[in-house]
């Protein structure tokens, strides 16, 4: 299926946020994420299903001010 | 003080912009700063960096949700925050324009709201009025952080006068001067006008030696503190001979 992720359109295999995570990569505890422009908490990830089409934030530490 | 917790440097320090993740860490170090300021962006190459980084200079960390311009967006940052941190702590920055980079006031109130009953400790990105430091303070704030001067134009306090009424009007309340701080001065005068802490990022991030600039900060908060508690001495219009007239020799 394709989503949005991270503002670009990929196509991914992962059915839940957390296969999404792994799937590219990322330590789950390094991370913050978003479906939708809602937060899913880490513990909820692996009972947010993805759809077609779906927005997803994967953010992790930045440098800011 | 700030939630609790006491801090023995009043400097709080912005991580983005150094030359280096190498000069970034030694100006942490060489700021004796507690606390420094992290957003949160999309995970790239330079996440885990930054992360060792953090890890590494080990001071307390204040998110923030800077460039986010709806009460949605800031919360849902505040929120991923929260997690990835472990902390209660967010500098709540909510942008009205773009430009100026001014808080929109009625959505930080609304967003702020929200997060103190949701257990979070708010650091709100505010102005110097009154009325919206209030409403701050009614939505749950213990702690108000008006900025000094527009964020990154190193104008420095450009409403001393406002920023003095504000000091008068929340007594007890602490109050950091957040952005438009652009060198020592400016934050060790606003140190002696009773504020409580200073946090600004580009005037040391940008310095020609941002390690130096970050020192030459951390001298300049330390003396305003210490000159507020020692009380600054009444300004007159008149002079005043300090030398005492009693005992001077007759040679005219």
């Amino acid at each position: 299926m394709r989503i949005d992720l991270n503002g670009e359109r990929v196509t991914t295999a992962a059915a839940t946020l957390a296969a999404l995570v792994e799937e590219r990569g990322h330590d789950a505890a390094s991370v913050a994420t978003a479906l939708d422009g809602a937060f899913v908490p880490r513990g909820l990830r692996g009972a947010a299903l993805l759809e077609d089409g779906a927005r997803v934030e994967i953010l992790s530490p930045m440098q800011g001010g | 003080m700030f939630y609790g917790t006491e801090l023995q440097s009043r400097l709080m320090l912005g991580t983005a912009q150094y030359p280096s993740p190498q000069i970034l860490s030694e100006a942490i170090a060489a700021s004796g700063t507690e606390v420094i300021t992290v957003s949160l962006r999309r995970e790239g190459r330079e996440g885990g960096a930054f992360r060792e980084i953090l890890k590494g200079a080990g001071r307390r960390i204040l998110p923030n949700t800077a460039g986010c311009h709806t009460v949605k967006e800031a919360v849902t940052t505040a929120h991923m925050a929260r997690e990835l941190f472990g902390t209660p702590w967010i500098k709540l920055e909510v942008i009205g324009h773009a430009d100026t980079l001014q808080p929109d006031p009625f959505a930080l109130v609304e967003a702020a709201r929200i997060l103190c009953m949701e257990g979070f400790e708010v650091f709100p990105y505010t102005t110097e009025d009154l009325i919206l430091g209030e409403k701050l303070i009614e939505a749950g704030c213990r702690v108000l952080m008006p900025w000094g001067a527009p964020i990154g134009s190193g104008q420095g306090l450009r409403n001393i006068e406002g920023l003095r009424t504000m000091r008068a009007h929340f007594p007890g309340m602490p109050l950091v001067i957040d952005a438009g701080i652009g060198a020592p001065s400016q934050a060790a005068q606003a140190m002696e006008m009773g504020f409580d802490a200073v946090l600004l990022n580009t005037a040391v991030a940008k310095a020609l030696d941002p390690v130096a600039m970050a020192r030459a900060f951390s001298g300049a908060v330390a003396a305003g503190l210490e000159a507020h508690r020692a009380g600054l001495m009444p300004r007159r219009d008149m002079a005043a001979a300090s030398t005492p007239l009693f005992g001077m020799a007759s040679l005219a």
